[in-house]
């Protein structure tokens, strides 16, 4: 059998990390759908934060997401999984331009999880739940044989609704829009790698996961005028994951300037260390948005006026030429690209 | 004190400054000059910070066997691989070497097909294992220059736990500089020699390249502006036709090295003539633990026979490539067959194995 054949008969960690092999798996479970969408709305092939259902004969549509939670250690340095199963789904209803209405939840639980652990979970859940005005209207839970599943993990599925002319899309990017990160990246990701086992990096550094619903507030009058293009949460594979997916889907390129990007001198050092590259790394509370450059300005001031939004700040801009790829201005000036990542940041040794 | 420090090494207005005398000293040499650096770090910093959109296109840096992944030869992974299908064995290693074909799986296919397989993050935290799992054999896989080298002869002077024990594929930076340097049609004009190895056996082995073969040696540390200040150092040497071994990473390498860390490689190991994925038998090339520690070299504690291994498929380019006679778009499977998802030759494997990084920067 060839070495390459032989490679691609199991599902590897990788196709989970947001790069270019989860694209691949989501391909080869979603080919065979036989409906993908409803009313024409967004569906599944457009492998966007959610979907839509356009209502017939309402100015309204409804916006669904899915989601699963897993995340080791549970309990980590700013959060655990309740909060980042809440905030996660609240903020991909967001990124679709929605009010989050509700949503369900499933909870899996490994057979010996102690009581103590779950409530803790369900309270950062609730409490998270109520900051952010949402209903959880339904559920199931799934007790799992000891060593078959690690621990526990939530499924949600998010429920929100919004008007149908509002078009906040990763395919609607256009040359000359702005590209703002409402803070600094990767802090979640490099938190949870130094609080794992075996690393023994002492930091202060905190998981930047929180609801991004004061930034949604500060901007509305933006987003339902479509000044707002496109807004992501550069969650898994980081912010190279998020720019390269609105490059490809927008066929545009995205020149982003390295001295503008907040970064937390924490993560720099770690990730220094660790030989990772904080463009690939988690936030879980940070959202990249694309506007009109006529109003690129006044948003980055509303965002920056917010509690999350401090930090902003303009780091790139959309241009037609050589279309589907990401720049990087260096901050010694040299040019480069930002590419897709590959699979999960293993740390190098060379 | 690291913050100042950092900030003139990744400083836009010192990298304008040192620019602006490569420029100078370009027109001033007024030839086309090759230089090559041999570290994996170095390539990382050249591409991340785009530091060849800098330079002027007389100057070409090449990048050399500097990446211990990729000149890892698919023996020894062939090896950890049958080793780790036992049940009672765990398998660690660094990052990078999970993900490298050798001749049939990577040890990252090994993993997912339920073997116990571990990154490990030094060879200290093998040994921890070990000692977590007194019933199971655990096997650290090790690769590395001479930098990684005394970090697992340190483990092994300590008396690890019996149930611990190394493959050593360890090799030997100078040996290889000499033979690239053998090969004339290179025409190296300069090493931008690696600086985390320079730390332990300092600057003496790198004479023999200014003294013998008149070849100017800058040993360079791993920011921006270490790396292109090297270049002007190497620069200066071509105009003036000195051929000299320098020290930018004074701050760091010390002329004689870190003797202790020499100590301890001479105490457990010896150097032998070494196969180099991709190259060939390097004398002097590798290491192999010595007769007194022999209890934790996993080739003579276990029996293990590997079949014909196989260092460079059929079509694959990379022992051309890592020497620096081709580039890797020339390679017939580049960007086709291999990619760095489905990397079918070692270089297309690690971050900052050169096909990699050509494939980041011309495909798509």
């Amino acid at each position: 059998m060839s070495l390459k054949k032989e490679s691609l008969n199991v599902i590897r960690l990788a196709h989970g990390a947001g790069g270019i092999l989860q694209e691949e798996l989501i391909k080869f479970i979603t080919k065979n759908i036989p409906f993908k969408n409803v009313n024409n709305g967004i569906g599944v092939e457009e492998l966007d934060d959610g979907a839509t259902i356009p209502l017939n004969n309402y100015e309204k549509e409804i916006v669904v997401t899915a989601d699963g939670h897993t995340i080791y250690p549970i309990f980590f340095p700013g959060g655990d999984l309740g909060t980042l199963s809440i905030c996660g789904t609240v903020n991909d209803l967001l990124m679709m331009a929605a009010e989050p209405i509700a949503l369900t939840s499933m909870i899996i639980i490994e057979e010996g999880f102690e009581f103590e652990k779950l409530e803790k979970i369900i309270n950062s859940m609730n409490l998270i739940a109520e900051k952010a005005n949402i209903a959880i209207i339904a559920g199931d839970t799934k007790i799992m044989p000891r060593g078959t599943l690690n621990e526990i993990i939530i499924a949600t599925t998010g429920i929100g609704i919004k008007d149908k002319n509002i078009k906040v899309l990763d395919n609607r990017l256009k040359t000359g829009d702005e590209i703002i990160i409402t803070g600094s990246i990767g802090d979640h990701g490099t938190a949870l790698m130094a609080s794992r086992e075996g690393l023994n990096i002492s930091t202060d550094l905190k998981s930047d996961i929180s609801l991004l619903l004061e930034i949604h507030n500060a901007i509305k009058y933006e987003i339902n005028n479509n000044f707002i293009h496109a807004m992501k949460d550069p969650t898994r594979g980081g912010i190279a994951a998020a720019l390269n997916n609105w490059a490809m889907k927008s066929n545009v390129s995205i020149w982003i300037d390295e001295e503008k990007i907040p970064l937390k001198k924490q993560v720099t050092a770690i990730c220094d260390m660790l030989g990772l590259d904080p463009y690939n790394i988690a936030s879980e509370g940070r959202a990249l948005i694309a506007v009109d450059p006529e109003h690129s300005r006044k948003v980055l001031e509303k965002i920056k006026s917010t509690e999350i939004g401090k930090d902003a700040e303009i780091i790139g801009e959309i241009k037609t030429q050589n279309p589907q790829r990401v720049f990087l201005k260096t901050v010694v000036g040299g040019t480069r690209f930002i590419d897709m990542p590959l699979g999960e940041p293993i740390p190098r040794i060379c | 004190m690291e913050i100042p420090r950092l900030r003139i090494l990744r400083s836009r207005v010192f990298t304008e400054k040192i620019i602006k005398s490569i420029n100078k000293l370009t027109k001033q040499t007024n030839k086309p000059v090759k230089f090559m650096h041999v570290c994996g770090t170095h390539e990382h910093t050249i591409s991340k910070y785009g530091l060849r959109t800098l330079l002027p296109k007389e100057i070409e840096v090449l990048s050399g066997p500097g990446c211990p992944v990729c000149i890892c030869p698919a023996a020894d992974i062939d090896k950890a691989v049958e080793l780790g299908k036992r049940d009672d064995t765990i398998i660690t290693t660094f990052g990078d070497m999970i993900r490298v074909p050798a001749t049939k799986i990577s040890l990252a296919e090994l993993k997912a097909r339920g073997a116990d397989v571990r990154i490990v993050y030094g060879p200290n935290d093998a040994v921890k294992i070990a000692k977590e799992n007194p019933n199971k054999e655990v096997i650290f896989f090790a690769i590395g220059f001479e930098t990684t080298v005394p970090l697992i002869g340190y483990e092994i002077q300590l008396e690890p736990p019996p149930n611990f024990s190394v493959i050593c594929a360890l090799k030997l930076i100078p040996a290889a500089l000499e033979l690239l340097m053998s090969q004339s049609q290179l025409r190296i004009n300069g090493f931008i020699s690696p600086g985390h190895v320079s730390t332990i056996i300092g600057l003496k082995p790198y004479e023999i390249f200014s003294q013998g073969y008149k070849i100017p040696n800058v040993i360079s540390g791993f920011e921006p502006n270490d790396v292109l200040l090297s270049i002007l150092m190497l620069l200066k040497q071509v105009r003036d036709k000195n051929f000299d071994t320098l020290n930018e990473y004074s701050r760091v390498v010390k002329p004689e090295g870190n003797i202790l860390a020499q100590r301890i490689i001479k105490d457990v190991f010896k150097p032998v003539s070494s196969p180099w994925r991709g190259i060939g038998r390097i004398y002097d090339g590798g290491l192999v633990i010595r007769e007194r520690y022999s209890q934790f070299d996993a080739d003579k504690k276990f029996d293990i026979k590997i079949e014909k291994s196989q260092d460079i498929p059929p079509g694959c380019s990379c022992h051309l490539v890592m020497v620096g006679k081709l580039y890797p778009h020339e390679c017939g499977l580049f960007g086709k067959e291999c990619t760095p998802i489905n990397p079918i030759g070692p270089c297309m494997v690690s971050m900052e194995g050169t096909c990699s990084i050509y494939y980041k920067f011309h495909k798509r």
